[in-house]
């Protein structure tokens, strides 16, 4: 490396701590106290539908359907109402790794992209945040799923 | 020796072109704001009934224009140019708009030191003698910047404290050669060169673009021959709260007591207290509308006679981030000065 | 399968820990989310998410986690049954109708809401 960019680095160094010193550091232990009520909230709430699914005669096997379903109508009305980002700007991960979350996710791109129309904005572009998540998942369960096969 | 250029990147206006006339639109959240009085008009929600924000936007923008050039008391035949800048990809808000208006028309990106890039550029035109009246505009939006750098505005992501707050609005200068010497002339306009100190994440303006705005305040004073007293006022374009901490704290380490002269269009724009901003405004229309909305008439009325605006740029696009690169930044700097003696 | 009690204990220290993720780390909520989603899933393949679903009930289908959990589950019971194309075809039979519902009423809201801003 040559003495330049070694200089730029270090200048470059001693910048980012001076302005790390400004800048206000996010309350953890407020946003992780937030988090954990508000999804355990979210899971007791799925709980509770789960429940009445069951009442209502789904079997344990099946209660997992209507229950994610439920949850992911509640958030995409919520998102259309305007709703959810207020709440999610409070709760963070607490409505982000429930299910809510990638509904929001699905819903909000959704709606954004709605100006570009529905086959090049909506239909191209609903799943642009939550692709990850599902393209992940898939690799994951398909070299669980090799792995499996090859371990007998 | 070049007559009009002063130092390494200061351009010197001998002729004295004026803003003659200015105008300003927001929308609700600025209407709201500590500034909201001082605006031309505000607009009750963001969208002014359009089917898309960036229809919106281009509205807001022919709205300045036309009222900047109307308010000089001429019309959109009278005008040379018009340079105008957005952060929309293309600047399709300057593109639509300028179609509209019908104006030869010179597109520029500066990002949010777009304001002093236009305002800059119109007054070496008219100053060189090319242009007898000429339009400076910008415009932003929050809907089309947070949908175009971030995330859809329905998307329930959790923004850090340190992270601004896009400005709706739109503000436009009719820059002339102008008989009238109580209006505010356009002396020095220095054109800063990009800086990037390694800043990456996209939330973190504040510290991307500090760097770059010390580096031309203190080119411009060296330019210049000038120190701070030397000015009444001098406002960053977008820093906010975070950028300007680290800005006085830059200043302390370069020996420039910037204490009561300096302030930032972030901070002043938005109530940082009572709205949910964060750390503060951002955006071209920032440094825009609080410079034409509320700086420009004391400097008219001579409560203000030497102004400096240092607008404040973040080069990066969505793209750059994905491929984690850092967060190059520039600033332009432009003096605006009350000459005549006696101002009214 | 669980009890409100086990589900919020559980579910939310599934969040915290992700929050504390975003606080601590430069990590974007879709980077967090998907590690979330591999970990569900090797949490599943190694035969630990379902006990974690009879104890924590809602706590532990709602996360994001589970996501990976069902997708999992899904690979490897067309394996049993159909051998290694199974792990093909399966993939999608538990997590149908998660991801149905988001398309559907994604594309609802869509046509009947406007974004706010």
């Amino acid at each position: 490396m040559s003495a330049d960019k070694k200089q730029q680095q270090a200048q470059q160094q001693a910048y980012q701590s001076l302005a790390q010193k400004q800048k206000p550091k996010p309350p953890v232990l407020r946003n992780v106290i937030v988090a954990y009520v508000v999804g355990g909230l979210i899971c007791v709430f799925g709980q509770a539908i789960t429940q009445l699914y069951l009442r209502l005669g789904f079997s344990v096997e099946d209660v997992g359907n209507p229950t994610v379903a439920t949850l992911i109508l509640i958030s995409a009305v919520l998102t259309g109402l305007g709703i959810y980002d207020v709440i999610a700007q409070f709760a963070g991960a607490g409505t982000a790794v429930p299910v809510t979350g990638f509904a929001n996710s699905v819903v909000s791109a959704a709606l954004e992209f709605k100006r570009e129309g529905l086959v090049l904005g909506v239909g191209a572009k609903m799943f642009s945040l939550a692709g990850p998540v599902i393209v992940y998942g898939t690799v994951t369960a398909f070299v669980v799923g090799i792995i499996k096969a090859l371990l007998g | 020796m070049l007559e009009r250029k002063l130092g390494a990147q200061t351009l010197v206006f001998n002729n004295f072109p004026r803003i003659k006339a200015a105008a300003t639109v927001v929308g609700p959240l600025e209407g709201e704001g500590p500034l909201g009085s001082c605006y031309d008009i505000v607009y009750p929600d963001q969208t002014l009934g359009h089917k898309s924000w960036e229809a919106s936007e281009r509205a807001m923008m022919k709205e300045a224009v036309n009222l900047a050039i109307t308010k000089g008391g001429l019309t959109s035949q009278d005008i040379d140019y018009m340079l105008a800048g957005d952060l929309l990809n293309q600047i399709i808000t300057c593109n639509f708009a300028a179609r509209d208006l019908g104006i030869p028309f010179l597109g520029l990106y500066g990002a949010c030191s777009s304001f002093a890039e236009s305002l800059g550029l119109a007054a070496v035109l008219v100053d060189g003698g090319y242009a007898s009246h000429t339009v400076a505009a910008v415009s932003s939006h929050y809907g089309t910047s947070e949908r175009q750098y971030r995330y859809p505005t329905e998307y329930g992501g959790q923004r850090p404290p340190y992270s601004q707050t896009t400005v709706t609005g739109s503000g436009a200068a009719l820059v002339s050669q102008a008989d009238d010497p109580h209006l505010p002339a356009i002396t020095h306009f220095t054109i800063g060169r990009v800086l990037d100190m390694g800043i990456k994440d996209p939330f973190d303006m504040g510290s991307a673009m500090a760097p770059a705005a010390m580096d031309t305040l203190q080119r411009h004073l060296l330019d210049t021959g000038r120190s701070v007293a030397d000015y009444d006022l001098i406002l960053t374009g977008d820093l906010a709260s975070v950028g300007k901490k680290i800005m006085l704290e830059l200043a302390k380490q370069e020996g420039i007591n910037l204490k009561d002269k300096y302030d930032d269009c972030g901070c002043r724009v938005f109530d940082l207290q009572q709205q949910p901003v964060f750390a503060g405004g951002s955006g071209c229309a920032c440094s825009a509308v609080v410079t034409l909305g509320s700086v420009l008439p004391k400097v008219i009325s001579g409560e203000l006679q030497r102004v400096l605006i240092i607008a404040t740029g973040a080069l990066l696009s969505p793209l750059t981030f994905q491929q984690g690169e850092s967060i190059p930044c520039i600033a332009h700097a432009v003096v605006l000065e009350q000459l005549a003696k006696e101002a009214q | 399968m669980g009890s409100y009690l086990t589900a919020f204990l559980v579910g939310g220290l599934i969040c915290a820990l992700a929050q504390l993720l975003f606080d601590l780390t430069s990590l974007t909520p879709a980077h967090v989310l998907t590690l979330f989603v591999v970990i569900g899933g090797i949490l599943s393949g190694l035969g630990l998410y379902e006990p974690l679903v009879q104890f924590a009930g809602a706590g532990a289908t709602v996360p994001i986690t589970s996501f990976g959990h069902q997708l999992v589950q899904g690979a490897l019971r067309e394996l049993e049954i159909h051998g290694i194309v199974g792990v093909l075809a399966g993939i999608f039979d538990l997590s149908s109708a998660g991801i149905t519902s988001a398309i559907i009423f994604g594309f609802i809201v869509a046509l009947l809401f406007d974004p706010k801003g």
